[in-house]
């Protein structure tokens, strides 16, 4: 842990959780809600962590992954942990090698180079909502 | 528990994984007082049974102390969510909780990347929905209003309700029955065509950045 870290952040969240090692942020903060968490199943990269390092969380996340993707929000859910906190378990899981997380899309607040994609993909939930 | 009453998600966990490859995952949020219907909108479209994550209050700072001189410690509120897969490869995820509750750092979480949000409403109490407009109006998300017609009540014309929400000309009104799937999903419709209507204006990407 880095105990100056915390410091300069802005105080969005904060008390720490003992499962999270004692942090209130991720060390990373691209998770959102629908981000994808997947299990990787390549030999991991020589900085992955060794299965006895997981805590009990970490452990539970690789768990209900190992056989396909789930969200951040459904993880959470399904292990009855804080949004919060299953963002940095699954943060240190990604630090470790052995999840990864796909990015989750663009801001709402669409730059103009976005409007053409967004108005597409708009067309596709659209068509999808009328045939369901 | 901010659960809505009598439409608690029910504790079955089957979640299905996602499929492998590159999937475009989508999300919407359905906002808007308590017990106005939101859990059952999502059940209507829902994949599986919503599902809940509770977030204590206590992890917000400035709550804390008030929380514990009121002797609570383990106030938590709850989100329910549910997924609608629209193609094997495109997946819509719908959001809900409370819009009077404060806790920002959910709101943050559930509006950030959000496309757009359905404001319910509920005719008895039509004010009850005014903060949530007030919120999404303050992050610039756009929305459609919603009244969600519980059998019985009273029914306004869409005059009535277009004054009373005092709405810009282009936000959507309607009515729907969120215990109908096809109903939940023409709010969504409703939503994505104001959606798209609005990205052809150009002063809408005016207010990005």
């Amino acid at each position: 842990m880095n105990p100056g870290a915390r410091a300069d952040r802005a105080p969005r969240l904060v008390r720490p959780y003992a499962v999270t090692g004692g942090r209130s942020r991720p060390t990373r903060n691209t998770l959102d809600l629908i981000t994808v968490v997947r299990v990787r199943h390549l030999p991991p990269p020589p900085v992955a962590m060794a299965p006895t390092e997981l805590s009990p969380e970490q452990e539970r996340v690789v768990a209900i992954c190992r056989d396909g993707g789930l969200t951040v929000a459904e993880i959470a859910a399904q292990l009855s942990l804080p949004v919060s906190v299953t963002k940095v378990v699954v943060s240190d899981l990604v630090d470790g090698g052995l999840v990864t997380a796909q990015a989750p899309p663009p801001p709402t607040h669409l730059a103009a180079a976005y409007a053409q994609q967004t108005d597409a993909l708009l067309e596709r939930v659209l068509d999808g909502l009328r045939n369901l | 528990m901010d659960s809505e009453t009598s439409d608690t998600p029910h504790t079955d966990r089957s979640v299905p994984h996602l499929p492998d490859g590159d999937i475009t995952l989508v999300k919407f949020v359905v906002v808007g007082p308590l017990g106005v219907g939101k859990t059952t909108m999502i059940r209507s479209l829902s994949d599986y049974e919503p599902l809940t994550t509770d977030e204590p209050m206590t992890q917000a700072g400035e709550h804390i102390d008030r929380l514990r001189r009121m002797g609570k410690t383990e106030t938590t509120v709850a989100m329910d969510f549910g997924r609608i897969t629209l193609q094997p490869d495109l997946i819509v995820y719908l959001f809900g909780a409370p819009s009077q509750q404060r806790f920002q750092p959910l709101w943050d979480d559930m509006t950030s990347g959000a496309l757009g949000a359905v404001v319910l409403a509920d005719t008895e109490r039509l004010e009850d929905s005014f903060q949530a407009m007030d919120r999404l109006e303050a992050l610039g998300l756009p929305y459609v209003v919603a009244v969600n017609e519980f059998e019985g009540n009273d029914t306004y014309d869409a005059e009535e309700l277009q004054e009373a929400f005092q709405l810009d000309p282009d936000t959507p009104l309607l009515t729907c029955d969120a215990r109908e799937r096809a109903s939940s999903r023409d709010a969504l419709v409703n939503l994505v065509l104001h959606l798209k209507d609005r990205n052809r204006r150009p002063h809408a990407l005016q207010e990005t950045v």
